[in-house]
Parts: structure tokens; sequence; C-alpha cells
């Protein structure tokens, strides 16, 4: 368990941060220049702040009042740099075992190296130099260094912010795979909303210095107006749900979740499996009446929560779906036309060539899931 | 020696010059190495001074360094009177004149060495301390390794401006066959020596051959280094 209370400042821009995270991966979310990577760097040790208080586990690693500073070297955090910042001169192995020369013998027992390269896919990479890797293997072996010296955090700083596209869709499972069996606390630095609603276990929403909200996934993605704090990001809500059937006939998989059923296009996971799909505002309908003769197969009942105008012209419609979230965005005009307001009973349109793979992730909460993430390797 | 057909004397002179650029490049490592780290990352009041100091030597007439150091490790010097009482004797000797050749070639070593040390990524530094390695053995580890190019330049440089040194030398240590007549100052000789020009001129082959050697050494050196630090 982390535990971050600080306020530092740099040049005009005033820091001042406030969260505990526990297990599972908690995003730092908010736009470029908001802070999150000094906080990282604070928790790090690569910079002091002014004032302020950090904790791992109990074992206090800031505390100014006290005068405490743990220097980085003795600190145990791991930290995945945007730009892997792996050792030139060294070996894929070299690199992978540098904090083995300067921790202390006992800490690592020998067997985990191998689990880690294999967790990570490193294995064919060993013999070669940095300078040969693509951008996510590059990545995939600076987060097994930082794992081979057994942080008690490992903080990520935009770790997919250098990669296109495709490099991210080959990372993006192992770190799911590494929120669900490492056992190891991630505090992961991002500014995209949809590695964020992949990721995440819990969200720490940062704009202008400052803690805005702090809840799980489901809770902050699903809140409508979250949009300016964080920086104009694509909203979604972000919904758990389980494979309930496949429909081989027409290439379709409907997924179950505490709203009723979605239908996606085809995914080639076993019934049962956990994923979470993240729906995009702007791809959601609203209807108060229930539609008929419409091509969109997901009709959703739900009531509205809350409403949030985005600029002039537009608003966001918090939804509640039984036990979850949807966001939805219309115009302003669609929401004086329906009469929208809080308590109003609606029905929510999705299309289902809208959700794409980029949308679905792991689900995160269920222990026997892993080897099928891969499927989502685009 | 029959090397190019150089008589006792000439011969003796290569063995000094070597023998001198030698010492005056391995001598004056170490100290290269801190003011290319004091230079490049050190952050106090009077570094520009510090700066201008190191890079003296490269801007003054030879002769004032030579006399300098006379007045400093001359046998009434007061640093010359400091080690003399641990039995090291400049003055006239050939360990003066690899002082004066280390001097003189001080500047070209310490700004090779701290262009390479400015050239290496700090931050990889950063990344070594957050995987348990403290100051000193991140720096040790990560950054002198990706350095080596820009040391091992220095030190041709050093040894290259040492085979060369005349003015400082003749000045210091004055042009004593077998101690201090190195290379350059045995030419000299030749030249003022009536009949001296053809030994003059072997000992110019000489120099050539011995200055292309270092540089040529130097190039394969850098280029191993340089295929070992990075690409592969």
């Amino acid at each position: 368990m982390l535990a971050v209370d600080i306020q530092h400042r740099l040049g005009a821009f005033a820091l001042e941060i406030r969260f505990e995270s526990g297990p599972g991966l908690t995003a730092l979310f908010g736009r470029s220049g908001a802070g999150k990577t000094s906080v990282v760097n604070a928790v790090a040790g690569l910079i002091r702040p002014l004032r302020g208080y950090i904790a791992v586990d109990g074992a206090v690693l800031l505390d100014t009042e006290r005068g405490v500073f743990v220097p980085a070297h003795r600190r145990r955090i791991g930290y995945i740099f945007q730009e892997g910042r792996l050792f030139p001169h060294l070996s894929v192995r070299k690199n992978l075992l540098f904090g083995r020369w300067f921790a202390p013998r006992s800490r690592t027992p020998p067997a985990r190296f191998d689990d880690i390269v294999e967790l990570l896919g490193v294995g064919p990479l060993l013999a070669r130099r940095p300078g040969r890797l693509s951008g996510g293997e590059k990545q995939r072996v600076a987060i097994g260094r930082a794992l081979l010296e057994s942080p008690r955090v490992l903080l990520m700083d935009e770790p997919l912010a250098s990669l296109d596209a495709a490099r991210k869709d080959e990372i993006l499972p192992y770190l799911e795979r590494l929120r669900d069996h490492a056992d190891v606390p991630i505090v992961y630095v991002s500014h995209a909303a949809a590695e964020v609603a992949r990721l995440a276990t819990t969200i720490v929403l940062i704009a202008d210095g400052r803690v805005q909200a702090v809840g799980p996934v489901a809770e902050i993605m699903g809140r409508a107006g979250q949009y300016p704090l964080a920086g104009g990001f694509e909203a979604g809500a972000v919904l758990a749900v389980t494979v309930a059937a496949h429909d081989p006939r027409w290439g379709l998989t409907e997924l179950a979740g505490g709203f009723g059923r979605l239908t996606v296009p085809r995914l080639d996971l076993p019934l049962g499996s956990p994923l979470r799909v993240r729906i995009r505002a702007r791809d959601v309908i609203l209807a108060v009446e229930r539609p008929s003769g419409i091509s969109a197969l997901n009709v959703l009942a739900g009531t509205v929560e809350a409403l949030a105008p985005i600029g002039e012209e537009a608003v966001e419609v918090q939804l509640r779906l039984g036990a979850e979230r949807l966001l939805a965005r219309i115009t302003q005009r669609s929401r004086h036309t329906l009469g929208l307001v809080p308590g109003r009973p609606v029905f929510a349109l999705i299309k289902t060539v809208a959700i794409d793979r980029r949308s679905l992730g792991g689900g995160g909460e269920a222990a026997d899931f892993g080897e099928e993430v891969d499927v989502f390797d685009g | 020696m029959h090397f190019f057909g150089l008589g006792p004397d000439e011969a003796e002179a290569m063995r000094l010059s070597l023998r001198v650029a030698f010492w005056a490049m391995l001598w004056s490592l170490p100290f290269g190495l801190a003011a290319a780290l004091v230079l490049a990352r050190g952050r106090f009041w009077g570094k520009s001074l510090l700066d201008g100091f190191v890079h003296l030597p490269l801007v003054m007439p030879p002769v004032v360094t030579g006399y300098l150091l006379l007045l400093l490790f001359g046998h009434n010097g007061p640093l010359g009177r400091f080690f003399a009482v641990f039995g090291v004797v400049f003055a006239f000797r050939w360990t003066g004149a690899a002082l004066a050749a280390a001097v003189t070639a001080f500047p070209l070593m310490v700004r090779a060495m701290r262009l390479s040390l400015e050239a290496v990524d700090r931050r990889l530094e950063e990344a070594a301390g957050t995987l348990g390695a403290g100051r000193v053995p991140a720096f040790v580890v990560v950054t002198l390794p990706l350095m080596t190019p820009g040391i091992v330049a220095g030190m041709v440089l050093s040894f290259a401006r040492s085979l060369g040194e005349f003015g400082a030398t003749i000045t210091f240590v004055s042009n004593i066959p077998g101690e201090t007549q190195t290379i350059p100052l045995e030419i000299y000789n030749l030249t003022q020596t009536p009949g001296g020009d053809s030994a003059a001129l072997r000992l110019t082959a000489v120099s050539v051959i011995l200055s292309l050697l270092a540089l040529l050494a130097s190039e394969v050196l850098a280029r191993q280094i340089g295929r070992r630090i990075s690409a592969d």
C-alpha cells in the first residue's frame, strides 16, 4: 500500500497531491503538465518535495517534518520510464540483472528470473543489445528489469506514449498480466483514456497539480463532466462483463453484465471469461421510448443519473444501468427535446460495430485469466 | 638500434620521447578525468575560472608555461622543494619533461573527456539509481563505460601532444642528451649543427610515423569500443 501526501513547487506551478493506493493498478490520469510525473518522481526519490509524506507498506520514504528522505537507490521502487532507459552497453540479460548487482543476495530468489523472462516473453532477446530492440521489446525489458529488483511498488510513467498503435497493442496484454499476476502494486501515469480504462483498477484524476477525484475505474470513468478536468480525453464508461454466448452464424458474441446483455463482434474467448468493455460516450444514442425497427443490436434500459454540459452545444448524460454506469454524449437540443432530467427512464442504443477490439480488455478481477488476454494482440 | 638507420643518440631520443609521452599521459589521466567530471557536472562559484585555468596551457606560449613550471617546480620553487622531500625531482630530469608535456597536453585531454561525459544521458544514472545503484556505483557501471571512447581519445591526444612538446620542455628542463632531449629537442639541436640534416630528416620521419600510429590506434580502439557499447 502506497500513501502519498506531498506539496511541491516547480516554478510557478504548485503541486499538492494526496492519495492512497492499494493492490492492482492505480492510474494517475490527467492531461500533460498536470503534475503526474512529478508525483511518481517524488515516490521514486528522484525529486525531493518541499513538504510531505510518502510511505510504502508502512516504510516511510519521505517525511519532511521528521527530516526523513530515503535516497532513490535504497527505496526498492521499480520505475519504468517513458523512453525505457535501458543501458546501451549491456546485453538484455545484463540489463535485466542490473538490480541484482546492487541488491542484498537474500532478496531475490533466483527462480524469479525465469518466471519474469517467461511472463514478459523476453527469452529470445537475452543475448541482444538494447540498440537492436523494437520500442515494444525495450519496454518489456525495462519492465522485467524493474520487476527483478523485487520492488515494493512499480511506477510506470507513460510507458506506451512513445510507441505506435501496433506496439501498444503488443504491450497492453503484458501489463494486464502484470496487474493480475505479479503481486506488485502498480502506479501508472497516463493521459490516454483508453489505456487507463483498460488497465486501471483505481483512478486518481489529476488536474492543475491537484487530485480531482479518486475511485474505482468504472466509477470515475462513468461519471459525467470529467472530460474538461482530465483534459479533453475521449469520455467513455467502463463496464465489467463476462462472455455469455457465441453466435457463430452471425459472427457475434454476447457479453453479460450487471446491466443486461451486450452484443459485440465475435471474440475467440471461452464462455465465462471476464472482460471490461469501454463504451465511448459519443457512440451511445438515447431514446425515451423503446425503439423498434433499428439496426443497433444493443438497447439497454436505464435511468438518467446526472447531466454535465460540455461546451455550448453538447451535454454528457450519466446513466444508471443496473449495477453499472454508462455515459452518453448528446446535443443540448436533443436533451431539451427529450426532456432529459435526473430520474427519467431512457433507453441507450449502442451499435455493435462501434465496439472494436481496442474497446476490450482483460477483466482484472479473476485470477484464472491470463493466457486468453493475448487474443487482443491486434 | 637500427630502426631507420638511427644513430645511438637519435634512438635514445626516440626511446626517451616515448617514455616521457607515456608517463605524461598516464599521470594526467586521473586528474584529467576528475577535471572533466567537475567541469561537466559541477555547479559552484568560480567554475568558469577553473575552466579558464585548465585551458590556459592551450593558449599560453609554451615558453611561458615552461618558465612558470621552472618557478614552481625548480630546485628553489615551492612545489619543487615539496616533492624533493619525497625524493621526486623534476628540474633537469626526464620527469620534468614528462610534467611539462602533461601540463601542456592537459587541456586537450580534459576537453575530449568532458565532451564524451556530457554526451552520456544522465537519465541513465537516474535509472540505475532506481535499480539500487548509489551515485558512485551508477557512475562507474553506467557512465564510465559509455564515455570510454572519449577517454581513449583524450589519452591519445595527450600522448601525441606530449611527443611534440618543445617550448615548455626546453625552458623548464633544458636540453640534456639522454635525460631531457626528446625528439623535437634533438631535431632542433641537429638543425643547429653543421651536417645534422640527414639525422634531422630521419627523426622527422620517425616523428611522423609515431604520430600516425597513435592516430590509427585511437581510430581502431574507438571503433571497437563504439561497436561494443552501442548497436550490437
